[in-house]
């Protein structure tokens, strides 16, 4: 013991920083700033995602609700009403965790596949209220969502300013989640994902920890949604439809469950593999990615952040 | 103003539960003295973990009532129960596997600082709580092991683990189902001595097959048969009781001491 004692602290601050680094030079490498930002809002999808079924252990099939719900939001603050950017991010950010709080009530008292049942279902009615609502533009979607200017000053029209300010966004949502992971609620957490009765029996209101977890998880994928909105400048019904809720499962099981990085490394491979497949095979893009969950749920359940940081404890066991 | 239901810290009254037909706890009245080390034994199958998820609401009663200081809890949900000061400890040994020992006790302590709902704290914040676990870890043994993972230590030392983060509670009415059981000889008067130890200040609930255990330690014994009481009273009463050795035994030949090893 002693000097060989493992800091997640210090682990975590040097995978951040060179993330941090490798954002940085991305757009000077040849990386087109819209696909790296589109992917770092996926990667901030599948981390609030995350949040809830690493670290909680509860399995959501209903995110794509969060996701779209902030998409809408922050599209009609922002275009219909005139508010400024970051506004509309915030009011996009309070709607979906107020979506949250409500799926989220109704749904943490089901465990298992019944609470994932219920909030697939909640989230399809969902779906069915922006197909009919009028400010969504139904099939249409939403369009032409202007982008505005940071703080008054910088014209996030520029496709280089706005990656900035998204990549910035993103750096401080995945330190959030570790400051959720590594905090006192954290810890209470983890406690009643490893053992729920005991949690209970210690007297700890179980259900209200969860239900702060999910709502947590719906405000971070609101964040996702959001910017992604921003990005691309439109909002459809494809972000609230339930292959949306299939696919951030696809991402953190690809990157790996219950680990910090897995899930942006899970959304960085997902979204690469459909625009590098999408011209060339066409809709064969879904089966590729079925095959993918298959290989993942079947050969390395841990994903790969979870295969890395396993080999890693391995040579750290052996070196002992 | 001592009228003499005081000394009753729990109380049940006619406390019944059915499965499908199938009555587990059937008009149960228990009486547990305040101070009381109480033992509740009885054979396989009689009830007493059902009692127990009963009294700690993991289970809803089909009838009857649960009085807790005189109060009626018997509508009330575990997490409440458990913070009015009854905390119980699990048959199935139950830790946190894939927490280190020291934290397993500091989920037990973390409650009282009312931040256990502050996602934005560090962890370092619960650093206060170090030497409070550790206290706590030195009375069970488990000092040394501070920071291990839970999940490598053996059986009998996560027992001990379990009522270290129960005394963490500082509970007034400890519920323990078996604490002893699949211990070696060592541990099993460990434990038993801390148990006597801890019991000073509170009030002790145990299941217990251990006879030697339950002889040396109990005030007072509740003996279960097919979720009835067969008989109750001091240990001397109940084991020269002859229903209680039939019950045991199968045969009245026999005297209960060493009965169910
Ligand atoms: N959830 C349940 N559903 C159906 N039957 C149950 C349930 N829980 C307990 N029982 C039944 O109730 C009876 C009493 O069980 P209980 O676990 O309370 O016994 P016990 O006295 O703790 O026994 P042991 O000494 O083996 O621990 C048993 O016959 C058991 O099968
Ligand atoms: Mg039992």
């Amino acid at each position: 013991m002693g000097a060989i004692v493992h800091r997640p602290g210090r682990d975590f601050g040097f995978g951040l920083l060179a993330l941090a680094v490798l954002g940085l030079v991305a757009p000077w490498i040849g990386l087109y700033p819209v696909f790296v930002m589109k992917a770092l809002c996926f990667a901030m999808f599948a981390c609030a995602f995350n949040l809830l079924l690493g670290f909680t252990g509860l399995l959501s099939f209903g995110h794509a609700a969060f996701f779209a719900t902030a998409g809408y939001a922050a599209g009609h603050a922002i275009k219909v009403w005139g508010w400024p950017m970051e506004a509309g991010l915030g009011f996009a950010v309070l709607c979906s965790g107020l979506l949250g709080l409500a799926i989220g009530a109704l749904a943490i008292r089901r465990q298992g596949i019944y609470f994932a049942m219920v909030t697939l279902a909640l989230a399809q009615m969902v779906f069915f209220v922006f197909l009919q609502a009028k400010f969504t533009g139904g099939e249409d979607g939403l369009q032409g969502i202007p982008r505005g200017r940071l703080l008054g000053a910088l014209d996030l029209a520029d496709d280089l300013n706005l990656y900035y300010a998204v990549l910035a966004i993103f750096l401080a949502c995945l330190a959030l989640c570790y400051r959720i992971v590594h905090s006192p609620y954290g810890q209470v957490l983890k406690a009643i994902r490893e053992n729920e009765p005991r949690a209970l029996s210690l007297g700890y209101r179980v259900d209200r920890y969860k239900l702060l977890a999910f709502v947590l998880s719906a405000s971070l994928a609101g964040l996702a949604g959001g910017c992604k909105a921003l990005v691309v400048g439109f909002e459809t019904l494809t972000d609230a439809a339930w292959q949306m809720s299939g696919e951030v499962v696809l991402m953190t099981l690809v990157g790996g469950v219950g680990t910090l990085f897995g899930p942006v490394i899970g959304a960085f491979a997902i979204v690469g593999l459909q625009d590098q497949l999408a011209d060339r095979v066409g809709s064969w893009v879904q089966v590729i990615l079925g095959l993918t969950f298959i290989v993942c749920v079947l050969g390395f359940r841990r994903g790969i952040a979870g295969e890395v940081a396993a080999w890693r404890e391995r040579r750290r066991a052996t070196s002992r | 103003m001592a009228s003499p239901s005081d000394d009753i810290i729990l109380e049940t009254r006619a406390l019944t539960r059915a499965f499908k037909g199938f009555v587990a706890v059937s008009e149960v009245n228990l009486r547990v003295r305040r101070g009381h080390i109480h033992a509740l034994i009885g054979p396989n199958g009689a009830g007493k973990t059902t009692m127990f998820n009963l009294l700690t609401k993991f289970l809803i009663p089909t009838s009857g009532q649960i009085f807790y200081e005189g109060t009626d809890i018997t509508r009330e949900r575990p997490a409440e129960v458990a913070r009015r000061g009854i905390i119980r400890s699990f048959q199935i040994s139950a830790v946190f596997p894939h927490l280190s020992v020291r934290e397993n006790v500091r989920i037990g302590l973390q409650r009282r600082l009312g931040t256990s709902f502050h996602f934005w704290r560090s962890e370092r914040s619960l650093e206060c709580l170090d030497e409070q676990a550790d206290e706590l870890l030195d009375a069970v043994g488990l000092l040394e092991f501070a920071g291990e993972t839970t999940v490598n230590l053996p059986y009998g030392r996560k027992r001990a683990l379990e009522i270290a983060t129960t005394l963490a509670l500082d509970p007034a009415l400890m519920l323990l189902d078996e604490p002893t059981q699949g211990m070696g000889h060592e541990d099993v008067s460990r434990v038993t001595e801390l148990i006597r130890r801890v019991s000073k200040n509170r009030t002790v609930l145990m299941v217990e097959h251990n006879m030697g255990v339950v002889a040396g330690l109990c005030d007072a014994i509740t003996v279960l048969q097919r979720g009835q009481v067969l008989s109750e009273g001091s240990y001397e009463t109940v084991a020269a009781d002859q229903r209680v050795i039939e019950a045991y035994m199968g045969s009245t030949e026999t005297t209960l001491a060493g009965a169910h090893g």
